[in-house]
């Protein structure tokens, strides 16, 4: 049932592949915690553009991620933007995943007094002075749980991009299947390696918030 | 032109939807007077404050400070209403303390006496931590700079929040209820800073508060609101001896039964 000299061999292939995938989360979960960030925070500065910031993140939020990647992929190309598939795959993560950021740092934004809006502006502190020295060091801590939830979330969903062929560990992982018709231990070994990693980023979370919540509680 | 008030209110209105909070304000503050403003919750005297901390829009009037408009701006002779750059210019003159002290929380006391200086009047962080270190200590809190809100009792926090405020240099000092929060036998404390404030500086104050005998005490002026208007003002000693209107004579009535 179980070729451990199988497993070896494909082994190194694996590990290329999960570079990939590593190199993928990584990628769109840096797009998605920043343009998550960019969309809260224009919200708030420019009024009028809360309503249709809501729309697009509904828009996002409501359509599956897979529709999202096949857009990027292969409907762009006929407005003219062709991108590779490994891009369309991070844009996708990152855009998609971004929209779900904005919601988790609105509530951060959402959750600071209004004396500390007030204190900044009778220290008549800029709005950018504001956000960057005042509100986000205060609305991040405690949110970075959801986000880490978010990165971890989106590291499971990088093997729809072997939909579009760009080879990380699932995609790897069935091109082996179906050269040696074996499938069982690549399949599987994708899976354990998701759930190390999976564990492992949780670990890694939760030292960040803890590093993060060190400060004496307000 | 000496004779030119720090703060003028031209009749300056403020509604909150069909609320009238402030009716068609008249109000002139000489430089360097104390203004205590009493009255009852709802009469519109923090509503005062916040106008002119630029903290709330007003929807009628102009207000000025030092004969300059604060909430409109000159063109072509005419005042429209001021935008961001001419509100952050004028509203350098004014500091205020808050009655949640409103601390950053995440900054010790030092960084919080810091940062305005250093992010907005440009100051090197040696020079803002020399001027902060001798603001907490005319505070009383020089073994403190390096203590978070947290770690400090309420009126300690707001003897931060005052040497915080002071650190702008402003011009104008505008005091909310600042000893509202605190726990009776903290109020002392803050109250003195404030006095010597008073007597050190040359500051223009303006104070809402329930604490009648500081204002007593300590104003050249005491203001009474009700329902929007001033109803009464005058020198306290007149002011408390011998009020003129019959709802000032109830407010005073009852505020002093009960303390």
């Amino acid at each position: 049932m179980w070729d451990w000299a199988f497993t070896f061999e494909i082994l190194p292939t694996l590990a290329k592949a999960a570079v990939i995938s590593i190199e993928a989360t990584l990628l769109g979960f840096v797009l998605a915690a920043t343009l998550g960030l960019v969309l809260a925070l224009t919200r708030i500065a420019v009024p009028w553009t809360a309503w249709p910031i809501s729309v697009l993140v509904e828009l996002i939020r409501s359509t599956p991620l897979l529709i999202q990647i096949f857009f990027l992929y292969f409907v762009f190309p006929s407005f003219g933007v062709t991108l590779d598939a490994f891009t369309a795959g991070v844009l996708a993560l990152g855009i998609h995943y971004a929209a779900y950021c904005s919601e988790v740092y609105r509530a951060g934004f959402d959750n600071i007094p209004r004396g500390q809006w007030e204190a900044s502006i009778a220290l008549n502190l800029s709005p950018w002075t504001t956000f960057r020295d005042i509100i986000i060091p205060q609305a991040i801590p405690p949110i970075v749980p959801a986000l880490g939830n978010y990165l971890v979330a989106l590291f499971k969903e990088t093997p729809l991009l072997s939909a579009i062929a760009v080879l990380e560990l699932m995609q790897t992982a069935k091109i082996i299947g179906s050269e040696t018709f074996r499938y069982t231990e690549p399949i599987t070994m994708v899976g354990l390696f998701f759930l190390a990693m999976s564990l492992v980023s949780a670990a890694f979370i939760r030292a960040a918030e803890r590093l993060l919540n060190r400060r004496p509680a307000r | 032109m000496t004779d030119r008030p720090m703060v003028r209110f031209e009749k300056v209105s403020k509604r909150y939807g069909p609320l009238t909070v402030l009716d068609s304000l008249e109000l002139d503050i000489a430089r360097n007077e104390k203004v205590a403003i009493i009255g009852p919750s709802g009469s519109g005297k923090t509503t005062v404050l916040r106008m002119l901390m630029t903290l709330e829009a007003i929807d009628d009037g102009v207000i000025w400070v030092e004969g300059e408009p604060l909430t409109h701006m000159e063109r072509n002779g005419k005042l429209i209403p001021a935008d961001r750059a001419h509100i952050r210019k004028i509203r350098a003159k004014i500091g205020m303390v808050f009655q949640s002290f409103n601390l950053f929380p995440h900054m010790t006391a030092m960084a919080n006496c810091i940062e305005a200086p250093i992010t907005v009047l440009g100051m090197s962080r040696k020079e803002a931590e020399e001027r902060a270190a001798g603001l907490l200590e005319m505070v009383g809190l020089s073994q403190k700079k390096e203590h978070y809100p947290a770690q400090l009792s309420g009126g300690q926090q707001q003897r931060v929040a005052i040497a915080r405020a002071l650190a702008m240099r402003p011009k104008i000092m505008l005091f909310d209820e600042v000893t509202s929060a605190l726990d009776p036998e903290l109020v002392g404390e803050v109250l003195q800073v404030i006095r010597r404030l008073g007597s050190e500086h040359d500051l223009t104050m303006l104070m809402v508060t329930h604490q009648m005998g500081f204002a007593k005490e300590f104003a050249d002026r005491v203001c009474f609101f009700s329902q929007g208007k001033i109803c009464e003002q005058g020198p306290p000693k007149a002011f408390f001896g011998n009020p003129q209107n019959e709802r000032t004579k109830q407010f005073l009535h009852a505020v002093l039964e009960a303390g």
